[in-house]
């Protein structure tokens, strides 16, 4: 049904043209669904973007051909491509939120299409638009045709933009990471509901998405992509136990699946010792609440929750958004004041100082964090070298060479080459600047290190390369780390107990082996449903219920 | 709509401070006035018995914390006092001018928007080409011309050379009798009496000076509509609406345009209370009876009435533009307004 040859696609940059897509050809049957898998840069979205021609401005197909049904979508013109989008082929996107405009009912948006092609007129259109919403099992779709996406949750603004997607009913959906940005409980139901819809309608999906998990468990075939170019192939079975490429191994490796130690993710990692944890309590969170003046009434952020963390453990506090976790991690991290219970540290209260005075608490040294976008936690304009030295200079008496020998010794634990150390924050990639953000966590010798989502932002081999860091240094500096994660694969990795938060109470607590292998809240299990790659490969130990 | 109503109260009551605020500032400030009424409408034969009459007359031998009681108790009574160089009451002036004023900025605004938001967008639409280059070109003459400069080059083309516009000499030429004052705005007021020669009229006398106000305020209006255009374009929504195969006009309107009005909103209300304000060049150059030059001249004279009715007038306005463009943005935007946030 689609046919792409040897496509080419350039962007115009201040620097010169770059090739983002280099010579990639695809073939799609009806009713098959592709997975196109790669890490950011590697042109999969561009090469999607190209087949509806809606590539951003700047980049166009240099050459190559794109055969859909016959037609050549490289060479049509603008109004027969208009008439083919959202009628013959459709798109859904990542970050739904955004995805909507934001000014208009919902309703209204799906209406836009219906009349477009039109498949309805003034007069059943709200009617259509109200079924659509209803095909995607929007409950009291009547009143949701009066929403607007602000008043909807991610997980509903996305099957809304799925019910804009296939009002018309196309033949081809094109799902650009779907799931990215939405909760893993609602990561599952999306997903289970376009599979439904392809299957009732036999349509086509090309599925495209940076987590071979994901499109292993939903797609007929996969494509791997790395740089623009096609590097492997295949069935997801075959294509993720049996990889030939070295960069589709290096990929299968980086994926955490349970049964995996946290080495198994790179190549040449080197198994770690058993931690080495005490008997001694570190932190003690006592009976914690947060409550927040909200809109309407006010917000039980945290309902009481209550942990002991020993030292040397890891402790991953998991839950979805909502669920206060990042609230309970900034209480911690006295970034916030709760408004009842105390957080205990060495056994001496914490929140007894206020937020505000804890900088000049001799503990703030004790206890530092590690933020979730490593990006925006980072202040452009200072080099990797300033954001190091920068909690030195505030909270210890160094003097200036001792300050730069200790930034070059921080900088060669985290594995940051010490050339990088004058560059900025755009000049870094991902990884580099997640490394900058734990040297600076790092700089002040904590005994505590709160990693809020630390890699949530990364790509998997990124990822499995910082999370290796994290254990390496867990093991050489014996530290003590709460780490705060909506992906229980990774906090199954890393830690050795969970404490599963949901809207603000604790769901379930206990080591993380056997929270994780025999769950006993209907909520943890959901959680681990949504975690699905436990299906997809035979010799891992699958998690059992 | 009763949560609207609340939302209108809310923001009339946070003007109360606002305006006693200006109470007070102005009052202090126009003391702070290097000069002497007093000395100044004795005129330049009195001597010092005189002088300290006219300043008994005026009130001025009380103490500051005596005059602004007066003050303020006049105000409660809607009494703005007397011009001193007028002779008239303050009020009376006021009722007179700012008519005036606001029918010449308004319809500059209303010019300016037609052409600037057109502009705007078309630039938008296709940066980098011919089109984004002209915008740029009226944009960059627009804020480099000054405004007295653009009146009179006006005023030599088209009243001296081309002898198409009438003199520059005021609202209306004396062969016309002024409406009944009705709004004061005499576009409005002559429509309304049918008298359509005075309507044509004012609006001769109305062309030039409005084309040189909306020339000036063309830049900011015109610069925002890019930018936000620009924004909104390339954002996610748009290409959700360009992958659903909308048609090019319903993306840029429908999708795009309603979006970037919102911004558009806000430079369009700081336009107008400022080009309220520098109204006073092209009152000038036209001989326009508008608050501008009222102002200037009263100022001149420390006409103290005349300045404090002046600034009071213009707190109220902006006090009532805010609320206007508060009540603009909630009716495009859905996610503000229920609850004043």
């Amino acid at each position: 049904m689609l046919e792409i040859r040897d496509l080419h696609v350039t962007f115009e940059t201040r620097n010169g043209a770059v090739d983002a897509v280099r010579g990639v050809d695809l073939d799609l049957a009806k009713g098959e669904t592709l997975g196109l898998v790669g890490e950011s840069g590697s042109g999969k979205s561009v090469t999607a973007f190209s087949i509806l021609r809606i590539l951003d401005s700047g980049g166009q197909i240099a050459s190559g051909t794109l055969t859909y049904d016959g037609i050549d979508l490289s060479q049509a013109n603008e109004a027969a491509l208009n008439d083919l989008r959202g009628r013959e082929i459709s798109m859904i996107f990542q970050n739904p939120r955004a995805a909507l405009n934001p000014i208009r009912k919902i309703g209204h948006q799906i209406e836009d299409v219906l009349r477009r092609h039109a498949r309805a007129t003034r007069y059943d259109a709200r009617q259509k638009a109200i079924a659509a919403l209803q095909e995607v099992k929007i409950h009291d779709a009547e009143a949701r045709y009066h929403a607007y996406p602000f008043e909807l949750s991610g997980g509903m603004c996305q099957r809304v933009v799925i019910a804009i997607a296939l009002a018309c009913q196309p033949r081809l959906l094109i799902a650009d990471e779907p799931t990215t940005g939405l909760d893993v409980t609602t990561q599952k139901s999306v997903m289970d509901l376009v599979r439904q819809l392809s299957i009732a309608r036999k349509m086509s999906v090309i599925l495209i998405t940076h987590d071979l998990g994901l499109a292993g468990e939903y797609c007929d075939q996969l494509v791997v992509m790395k740089d623009g170019q096609l590097v492997e192939q295949g069935a997801p079975a075959t294509l993720t136990q049996t990889p030939q490429h070295s960069y589709t191994r290096r990929l299968v490796a980086a994926t955490p699946l349970p049964g995996k130690a946290i080495h198994d993710l790179i190549e040449d990692g080197t198994p770690h010792d058993t931690p080495q944890i005490s008997q001694e309590t570190g932190l003690s969170v006592r009976n914690l609440e947060m409550t927040f003046a909200g809109k309407n009434g006010p917000v039980h952020a945290l309902k009481g929750i209550s942990f002991d963390l020993k030292w040397g453990g890891a402790l991953g506090l998991v839950g979805e958004s909502g669920s206060g976790k990042s609230t309970a991690s900034s209480i911690i991290a006295r970034l916030l004041d709760p408004t009842g219970g105390e957080v205990l540290f060495d056994g001496a209260s914490i929140t007894a100082t206020p937020a505000r005075a804890f900088v000049k608490d001799p503990r703030r040294s004790a206890i530092q964090m590690v933020f979730q976008d490593a990006t925006d936690s980072l202040n452009p304009r200072h080099s990797a070298r300033q954001a190091i030295a920068e909690p030195l200079k505030r909270l210890t008496k160094l003097g200036r060479s001792d300050r730069m020998a200790r930034v070059f010794e921080l900088a060669e634990k985290v594995g940051l080459p010490a050339p990088l150390l004058d560059r900025l924050p755009h000049q870094l990639s991902g990884g580099q600047k997640a490394r900058v953000g734990i040297a600076r966590a790092l700089a002040l010798e904590p005994k505590l290190l709160i990693l809020d989502e630390p890699t949530a932002a990364l790509d998997v081999s990124i990822q499995a390369r910082v999370l290796n860091l994290l254990a390496d240094l867990r093991e050489s500096m014996g530290l003590t780390y709460l780490f705060v994660s909506h992906d229980l694969a990774v906090v199954k990795l890393l830690c050795d107990e969970v404490v599963v938060l949901r809207q603000g109470q604790i769901e379930e607590a206990g080591p993380a082996e056997d929270v994780l292998r025999s769950p006993k809240a209907d909520y943890t299990k959901a959680l681990l449903r949504g975690a699905r790659w436990a299906s997809l490969m035979d010799d891992v130990t699958p998690v059992t219920f | 709509m009763a949560s609207r109503a609340r939302i209108v109260g809310g923001r009339l009551l946070q003007a109360i401070p606002v305006v006693i605020g200006v109470v007070i500032i102005t009052f202090v400030l126009t003391r702070a006035l290097p000069g002497d009424p007093a000395a100044y409408f004795a005129g330049d034969a009195a001597d010092e018995a005189s002088i300290q009459q006219v300043r008994e007359a005026l009130g001025l031998d009380k103490s500051m914390p005596e005059q602004f009681l007066r003050y303020v108790g006049d105000l409660l009574r809607g009494d703005l006092g007397t011009s001193l160089s007028t002779g008239q009451s303050v009020l009376d002036d006021l009722a007179r001018r700012l008519p005036a004023s606001l029918e010449l900025t308004l319809t500059a605004l209303i010019l300016s928007c037609i052409v600037a938001i057109p502009l705007g967008v078309m630039a938008a639409t296709a940066p980098g080409s011919w089109k984004d280059h002209l915008c740029r070109v009226f944009v960059t003459a627009g804020v480099s011309l000054p405004t007295f400069f653009t009146g009179i080059l006006l005023i030599y083309i088209f009243y001296f050379v081309l002898e198409l516009a009438p003199a520059p000499l005021g609202r209306l030429d004396f062969i016309f009798i002024e409406p009944d004052p009705v709004t004061g705005f005499y576009l409005i007021d002559s429509a309304m009496a049918r008298d359509w020669e005075t309507f044509w009229g004012a609006a001769k006398q109305l062309v030039l000076p409005a084309c040189t106000m909306a020339l000036f305020t063309l830049a900011p209006i015109a610069r925002m509509t890019r930018a936000a255009m620009l924004a909104a374009l390339s954002s996610d929504y748009i290409r959700t609406a360009r992958a659903a195969g909308l048609a090019r006009r319903t993306v840029l309107m429908r999708y795009a345009f309603r979006n970037a009005m919102l911004p558009v909103v806000t430079t369009l209300g700081m336009v107008f209370s400022f080009a309220l304000g520098a109204n006073v060049l092209v009152e000038k150059v036209f001989a326009w009876p508008g608050i501008g030059s009222y102002a200037v001249d009263a100022l001149v004279a420390s006409d103290y009435a005349a300045v404090q009715g002046f600034v009071l007038t213009m707190a109220l306005l902006f006090v009532a533009l805010n609320l206007l463009i508060d009540l603009a943005y909630a009716a495009i935007d859905p996610r503000i307004g229920f609850d004043g946030a």
